[in-house]
């Protein structure tokens, strides 16, 4: 393993289990975002490029502050902006830093057919191993969250890697280096949490009295997680999704269908086997050849004669 | 081949029909490989066939689009005498007695038995989903809304399925029915085989040959 801590727990078509022995007993990694301070300055964009040596194409205009329009292969990160006018007739200016959730039980990972293309560290972080990677795309039907890309230039999947190089050396990620505000945050996940519930009880004591914490169930709770003023509609925020989890049908595709399809082949295969071994052949014998004989005679076709 | 042995056989398939026909077998085995590939993690390693991972992915929609094309192309030839009919009915009824091989009690067969018709219908069915929902999941050129990406990627795979079997089920019949593998080899069955398992077939086309060369 190239990184002692960043040990893999999970890794994407391996159908045996990953070494687990070292597990991370001193708690699994997290970072916080808190929109409520968060000021849309896109200083975090910024770090993002500069650590990952991303520089995408610079875009158009698309009527908000909001740039590049939406996350891409060479864009990890991105602020959405959202213009919300709340029922006392005021306007909130809702800002989410989008990007990889890093889900404990991550769809992308679930989807990926290419053994080793996605995996998920002892510390949480779910990474893309892109000289693994095929290009398929499963991985972007598989999220919940709408955050790989297939790059238009190569053809592998991108996306944040939560800064993985720099957290194994015991660094923060870059965005969270940037952020003049603390809006990011970064440590164990029971201390983000520890220090969401501070954040949302000074948010409640302000008025905010649905403000909570976004660590969504149904993915397993995120390593990515959000202090929303709002956590009552967190589709408020750009789309964010309510209740994500992974869809049915990915489950279905890259779940039971898998092993199951497998043994029915197998199964069709073997019942032909089976049929030669009991029954056998069914072969033309010479009674069969006299009677066409005959009757070939009797139409009168001289040429069938033997 | 002798003269005599060419006049003791009766032709049941043309040379364009048969080189049709393998045209669609090998591309499908090729298409079938690359996409258990990408199926299963345990498959996986079928993708070193085809160059690895990457020209997996690059390749199968390529290998599978042709494979859609001569399989339309074959079944347009086949169309006609696929049309099924009561007596077809009553012959996959009785499916117990052809798995046995007590053909004397079946329905006498046309050019294609209950059971063909089927594997054909089935095939143009499952050809057809293929088609389509390939192209939605095709990542390099298509970009669909993700939820019609994953109904697509399941019902691609759930129509692969069906195939792989069918086609399981449609080789090891032409095993089972000895001659049937040289008919689609060589073209020919002899008047035995023809009388045996496709008699209305064989009082067709014998009665017909009669009249063609009588003075009409």
């Amino acid at each position: 393993m190239p990184l002692q801590s960043l040990d893999i727990v999970r890794r994407s078509a391996t159908t045996t289990p990953e070494p687990r022995v070292r597990g991370a007993y001193s708690g699994t990694v997290a970072k916080l975002i808190d929109t409520s301070k968060c000021i849309g300055c896109k200083a975090c964009q910024v770090a993002c490029m500069e650590w990952n040596d991303l520089r995408d194409e610079v875009g158009t205009n698309t009527g908000s502050y909001q740039n590049p329009a939406d996350l891409s292969d060479r864009s990890w990160t991105l602020m959405r902006f959202t213009e919300y006018e709340n029922p006392k007739g005021d306007l909130e200016w809702l800002i989410r830093k989008d990007g990889c959730m890093h889900c404990a039980d991550p769809g992308c990972l679930k989807a990926c057919p290419s053994p080793g293309a996605i995996v998920q560290y002892s510390n949480g972080i779910v990474d893309f191993q892109e000289e693994n990677c095929i290009g398929c795309g499963y991985c972007v039907a598989g999220c919940p969250f709408d955050i790989p890309r297939i790059s238009k230039r190569d053809k592998k999947a991108y996306k944040c890697t939560l800064c993985s190089d720099r957290v194994a050396v015991g660094m923060e990620p870059a965005c969270i280096k940037a952020c003049p505000t603390g809006a990011l945050v970064f440590g164990t996940k029971e201390d983000m949490k520890a220090h969401a519930a501070e954040r949302i009880e000074d948010l409640k004591s302000r008025g905010f009295d649905k403000a909570g914490l976004y660590d969504p169930p149904g993915v397993g709770g995120t390593h990515v997680m959000y202090v929303l003023h709002h956590a009552d509609q967190p589709g408020l925020y750009a789309g964010l999704a309510a209740a994500p989890h992974i869809s049915p049908l990915v489950r279905l595709w890259k779940g039971r269908a898998k092993p199951l399809s497998l043994a029915i082949m197998a199964l069709t295969a073997l019942a032909g086997f089976f049929h030669f071994v009991r029954v056998g052949r069914n072969e033309v014998d010479e009674q069969d050849e006299e009677a066409a004989r005959r009757s070939l005679e009797a139409s009168g076709k001289p040429e069938m004669r033997p | 081949m002798s003269n005599a042995a060419q006049r003791d056989t009766l032709l049941r398939y043309d040379a364009d029909v048969r080189t049709n026909h393998w045209l669609v077998a090998l591309s499908f085995i090729l298409a079938a490989l690359s996409g258990l590939a990408l199926f299963h993690p345990a498959l996986f390693w079928l993708s070193n066939l085809f160059g690895g991972g990457p020209w997996t992915r690059i390749l199968h929609p390529f290998v599978g689009i042709f494979m859609v094309l001569v399989f339309l192309s074959l079944a347009a030839r086949v169309w006609d005498e696929n049309r099924f009919a009561s007596a077809d009915w009553q012959w996959l009824r009785q499916w117990r007695d052809v798995i046995a091989n007590r053909e004397e009690r079946l329905p006498e067969v046309g050019r294609y038995n209950g059971g063909q018709k089927l594997v054909f219908f089935v095939l143009v069915l499952c050809v057809l989903t293929l088609f389509v929902t390939g192209f939605l999941m095709w990542r390099a050129y298509f970009s669909l809304p993700v939820r019609v990406v994953r109904i697509a990627s399941v019902l691609h795979a759930i129509a692969a399925l069906v195939l792989i079997c069918t086609i399981l089920v449609h080789i090891y019949a032409g095993f089972w029915v000895r001659g049937s593998m040289h008919a689609m080899l060589r073209g020919t069955v002899t008047p035995g085989w023809a009388w045996r398992h496709h008699r209305a077939w064989f009082r067709q086309i014998t009665h017909a040959s009669h009249t063609r060369a009588g003075p009409d």
